[in-house]
């Protein structure tokens, strides 16, 4: 079929949730049971290696923090963006997630300036189990900030013109469990000492 | 009872034989009792011109009785067998027996070598004998042994006293066993540990007290056990072992 | 509701090209075909490795014709490969992606996948994912040979697998694969939950479907850890971290906690799906219908749960507490006893039928039979104090076979026979298909049964060679091993009869038409094969799948989307 033509299967709703909410909400279980297997791990070692702490001391507790604001404000701009989309004003929607995603843009260059000192003071990814951690962790929810960065703004593209409004919605979910994530991050990386 | 094929050499041998015959009997009842009524339904359903199939939901209580019944009975079985395998596993892996005897057994990439305490009876002394590939024993004596690796990890494994302990670098794992038998048996490395995993072969050697006091006295070098003790055991006396590598 | 029973606007429209139709398709019918040739083609892979290190076994240090010498380090190569092609891209893609992809929708009712363009991203994935495990024996050192389970430090340090290069894309690839089920499993759960056609209530969606979404929804619950560990793994393999390097704080362990927390639920994972084509397939040829169809879904529920707290009874002598043995081996004893009530459920089903045994139903009755004996065999691996003496023997090995084959071949087999005439449009010859079920299933059994023998004689796994082991060496034992040997060669010669009957049928085997088994389910309500959107008028559904022998009607199956 012409890829634009969506089949008859995409748009029943046996369940009464739209199909495009049933995926993200998929997707957002896969990654649950992935960053948990992470924590897990690092958790378990965290208690077996009290050592640790003294290499946890070294984060930057003030950039967590003020990046968990930034991740917070920015899931409430997401939530008035679906606000919007529910009015059914596109354009308006779209401003609001091109600001969310702007946010997840300072999120990332500030964990950019972090690990730039991080790595100057010689603490870098083989520099030890925390370390070994740190960055796997923090890594791997970057990369979500920046995939949920593009989407968002493709999302918004489409949203401008008052198109796919449903996904406005869809990608707000995606935000807030990124958010989350970090959310069960920073006092596991920074503060527990 | 595999007896035809390995012989049983340690105290718990048997036990772990006969919990193997205990379940082979249970589930083998079940086994041939499930196959049984398959066939005879087969045989006995064929499609017959004339014969119409019924219409059966599987609800209907007189029926229903036939799934629930053996149901119960499975997990009666379940249980019997959960008590034979926890007291097994209780001997073996949980309390052991006080030792008459220590050795330490290191796991490496590709042989298996062994440390045991000399004349002196304590353990990393200068004249502590240590052997590559073939472990001498006392029968009738029990043995507790510290299981190491130096690099990956390996499995300690001697089938025919149904031991068998993974070796994990890091880690000191303990176990025992009590030869009761004279001879001389397989040790296996039972974990893929890289190239040679199929070569890391051993040998323990089961003997009586006055042969193993013999052996003993053979790999004891005079003049290390006269140093005065604590120095690091530069290598003491190698057996034959070593000459087979 | 009638809102539903619109003409489908995506019946038969202008062809498009070969490329597009066949490489670029979103159909779920091609896409499920690609799944199916791209898992016989491992599959064939995976018999040949099979095949060479069987020989290397049952006849040591001889060139093995085809192949060559294997030398330990080759040895291990080709099993490690064997396990995880056969695992991760045979009975995965065969058993989930390719009848999941072409069933579901027919047999829901709707004209395809939810989301069929990212059902077209996860076979592409999964295809470059197998690009990359094979490219693995080409490059420096050849492929990975420290087994499906890569337990570090062993897998962690090139230094140590000698295999610095095949053990990363090893790792890749399965992280891959990971991706593109979880990518397909979206699909299977979103269609089978939403895009039902109307009418057709929970317990009216065929079991295969229920099976497939619930193997979709355990894997994706179970694989997460194991995505985390490969990452971390990689990292260890290629960064020089020390996750599992105990000199460097890490924890070997860990990994093996890891990948057993999804490679229990695995085995089911591909089992439920096999339970699922016996299930449909037993109904047919029995014309019954499924005895307690929600007895068998909630045992399926229980077992769905009971996968995720077993998995310890892998590592019973790997070193963990063995205070914690004790509470899996109860766990694992306990997850035989939802199994047990549901084979009997299956057996039942036969009871007050009129069976015909086509090649499908035999397939599926030896799918019963077989399976039986590697589910009784892992009671006494189950039992942690037979165990300690079993784990890690050909005991073992030959359980998990009796378990394996039985899913990933017999039952793909019946599942093939069974729905051929659907994909194809055309019948396969049943005598051949009759040949080639007796001549897959004895030697079947004269491979594995003298396999349990070694292995309660002490065998241990993954050894080229019992030269060095004296009690292993002895002719009696030898004997065995080459028996087994034989009849793999046996096995493997009468493939050829199903390679031919399949290829050959496509042309000469007799026109189907639609509904060739009699069949209540919707996907033999179009025609054979089916066009492209499925349904002329989408289908309402009336009743549940297995209405066969209703007392009062003509004909003895009541199909679906007949009212009254
Ligand atoms: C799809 C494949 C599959 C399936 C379905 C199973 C099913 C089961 N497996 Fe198996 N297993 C594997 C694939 C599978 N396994 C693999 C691949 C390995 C090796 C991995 C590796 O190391 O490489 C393995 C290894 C393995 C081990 C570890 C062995 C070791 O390494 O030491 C254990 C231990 O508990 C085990 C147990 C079980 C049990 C209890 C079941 C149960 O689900 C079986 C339940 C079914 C029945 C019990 C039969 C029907 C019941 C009756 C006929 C009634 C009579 C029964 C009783 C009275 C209890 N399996
Ligand atoms: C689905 C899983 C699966 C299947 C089907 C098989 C099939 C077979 N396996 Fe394998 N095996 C494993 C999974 C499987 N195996 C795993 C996980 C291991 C452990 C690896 C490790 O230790 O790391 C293992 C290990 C293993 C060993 C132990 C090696 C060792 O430890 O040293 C042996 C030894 O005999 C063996 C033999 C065989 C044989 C003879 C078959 C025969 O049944 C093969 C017959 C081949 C065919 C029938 C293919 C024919 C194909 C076609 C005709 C195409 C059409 C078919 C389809 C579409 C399905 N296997
Ligand atoms: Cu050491 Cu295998
Ligand atoms: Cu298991």
């Amino acid at each position: 079929m012409s890829a634009s033509a969506k089949p008859i299967a995409n748009t029943r709703a046996g369940t009464g949730i739209p199909t495009a909410k049933l995926i993200t909400w998929w997707v957002i279980a896969s990654e649950i049971v992935i960053f948990g297997g992470l924590l897990a791990s690092y958790i378990m070692h965290r208690l077996g290696h009290p050592e640790w702490s003294e290499a946890a001391s070294h984060t930057n507790t003030w950039a967590g923090a003020f990046n968990t604001l930034v991740l917070l404000t920015s899931s409430l701009c997401a939530v008035s963006a679906h606000k919007a989309a529910d009015a059914l004003d596109g354009p308006r929607a779209a401003k609001l997630l091109r600001l969310t995603a702007l946010g997840g843009l300072l999120f990332l260059t500030i964990k950019g300036f972090e690990w730039t000192k991080d790595i100057h003071e010689g603490f870098v990814l083989s520099s030890g189990g925390f370390w070994s951690f740190y960055y796997v962790l923090a890594g791997l929810h970057g990369l979500h900030v920046l995939a949920g960065m593009i989407i968002m703004l493709i999302v918004a593209a489409d949203a401008a013109k008052n198109r796919e409004l449903q996904r406005v919605e869809c990608i707000g979910l995606y935000w807030h469990f990124v958010d989350i994530v970090w959310i069960f991050l920073f006092p596991l990386l920074y503060i527990a000492r | 009872m595999y007896e035809r094929y390995l012989s049983a050499a340690s105290t718990y041998a048997h036990s772990v034989d006969h919990l193997f015959i205990v379940i082979a009997a249970l589930v083998g009842f079940w086994l041939i009792a499930a196959e049984i009524m398959m066939f005879v339904l087969i045989f006995k359903f064929r499609a017959k011109p004339g014969r119409p199939t019924q219409y059966i939901t599987g609800e209907e209580k007189h029926l229903k009785r036939w799934i629930t019944i053996p149901h119960a009975l499975v997990l009666l079985c379940d249980l019997v067998i959960i008590v034979g395998a926890i007291s097994v596993w209780y001997d073996i892996k949980q309390n052991f027996p006080a030792a008459d005897e220590t050795v330490r057994v290191i796991g490496q990439q590709w042989a298996w070598s062994f440390q045991q305490a000399g004349p002196d009876g304590v353990m990393d002394t200068a004249d502590d004998i240590r052997s590559v590939g073939e472990l001498h024993v006392k029968v009738n004596a029990t043995y507790h042994f510290d299981l190491i690796s130096r690099d990956v990890v390996h499995s300690f494994a001697i089938p025919a006293f149904r031991l068998k302990q993974d070796a994990l670098p890091g880690r000191t794992i303990t176990g025992w066993f009590r030869p009761n038998k004279v001879g001389t048996y397989d040790i296996q490395c039972t974990q893929m540990c890289g190239l040679g995993h199929g070569l890391m072969a051993g040998r323990i050697v089961v003997e009586t007290p006055q042969d193993h006091a013999a052996w003993l006295l053979r790999n004891t070098n005079p003049t290390v056990a006269a140093a005065q003790p604590g120095v690091p055991a530069s290598g003491g006396k190698m057996t034959m072992a070593e000459a087979r590598r | 509701m009638s809102t539903y029973a619109v003409v489908n606007p995506h019946i038969e429209h202008d062809e498009p090209g070969m490329f597009k139709k066949y490489f670029w398709s979103t159909d779920h019918k091609v896409i499920a075909m690609q799944y199916l040739f791209t898992g016989m083609a491992m599959a064939m892979l995976g018999g040949f490795f099979a095949y060479v290190f069987r020989m290397q076994l049952g006849f040591p240090n001889h060139n093995v014709p085809g192949y060559g010498f294997v030398t330990p380090g080759r040895y291990n190569a080709l099993v490690t490969m064997h396990g995880s092609i056969m695992i991760f891209w045979v009975a995965m893609p065969v058993l989930i992606a390719a009848f999941g992809n072409f069933l579901i929708p027919l047999m829901v009712g709707c004209d395809d996948m939810a989301f069929p363009r990212i059902n077209r991203l996860s076979y592409q994935i999964f295809l470059i994912s197998a690009i990359v495990l094979l490219s693995s024996f080409l490059v420096k050192g050849g492929a990975f040979g420290g087994a499906w389970t890569a337990y570090p430090p062993l897998s962690a340090n090139g230094n140590y697998n000698l295999t610095p290069l095949g053990s990363v894309l090893w790792l890749v690839a399965v992280a891959l694969e990971f991706v593109a089920f979880l990518l397909g499993g979206i699909n299977f759960t979103v269609t089978a939950m939403n895009s039902r056609a109307p009418g057709m209530k929970m317990y009216d969606i065929p079991l295969i479907v229920w099976m497939i979404v619930l193997a979709s929804v355990i894997f994706m619950a179970s694989a997460g850890p194991l995505i985390a560990g490969a990452v971390m793994l990689l990292f260890d393999q290629t960064m020089s971290t020390g996750f599992f390097d105990p000199t460097r704080g890490g924890d070997p362990l860990l990994w093996q906690h890891l990948f057993w927390f999804f490679g229990h639920p695995e085995v089911y994972v591909v089992l439920l799906p096999a339970m699922g084509i016996v299930a449909e397939i037993i109904a047919v040829f029995a014309r019954k219908k499924i005895f307690g169809y929600k007895t068998v879904l909630y045992t399926t529920w229980a077992v769905g749960f009971l996968s995720f707290v077993v998995w310890a009874h892998h590592q019973f002598v790997a070193g963990i507490d063995p205070r914690m043995a004790n509470i899996f081996s109860i766990t694992t004893l306990m997850i035989s006893v939802p199994i047990t009530e549901m084979i009997f459920l299956y057996i039942a089903t036969l009871y007050g039928g009129s069976i015909t045994l086509g090649t499908p139903m035999l397939w599926a009755l030896g799918f019963i039979a077989e399976f039986l004996i590697g589910g009784v065999t892992g009671i006494f691996l189950g039992s942690s104090g037979t165990d300690i003496y079993l784990h890690d023997t050909y005991f073992v090995i030959a359980h998990f076979h009796y378990t394996f084959v039985p899913i990933a071949i017999i039952s793909v087999f019946a599942g093939i026979t069974f729905w051929y005439p659907k994909m194809f449009g055309t019948m396969l010859n049943e005598t051949l298909g009759k040949i080639h079920f007796w001549g897959t299933v004895i030697p079947f059994n004269f491979i594995f049964i003298p396999l349990f023998i070694t292995g309660t004689a002490g065998d241990q796994r993954r050894v080229y060679s019992y030269a060095q082991f004296a009690e292993q060496s002895r002719p009696a034992l030898q004997h065995l091993r080459t028996t087994s040997t034989i009849a793999l060669l046996v096995m493997l010669s009468f493939q050829f009869v199903f390679l031919f009957n399949f290829f050959w049928s496509l042309r000469n085997g007799k026109k189907a038409g639609p509904n060739p088994w009699r069949s209540a389910t919707l996907e033999w309500t179009v025609p054979s094969p089916p066009p492209h959107g499925n349904f002329a008028e989408l289908p309402t559904v009336y009743r549940g799948p297995y209405e066969y022998g209703l007392p009062g009607r003509a004909d003895d199956f009541a199909p679906q989307n007949i009212p009254e």
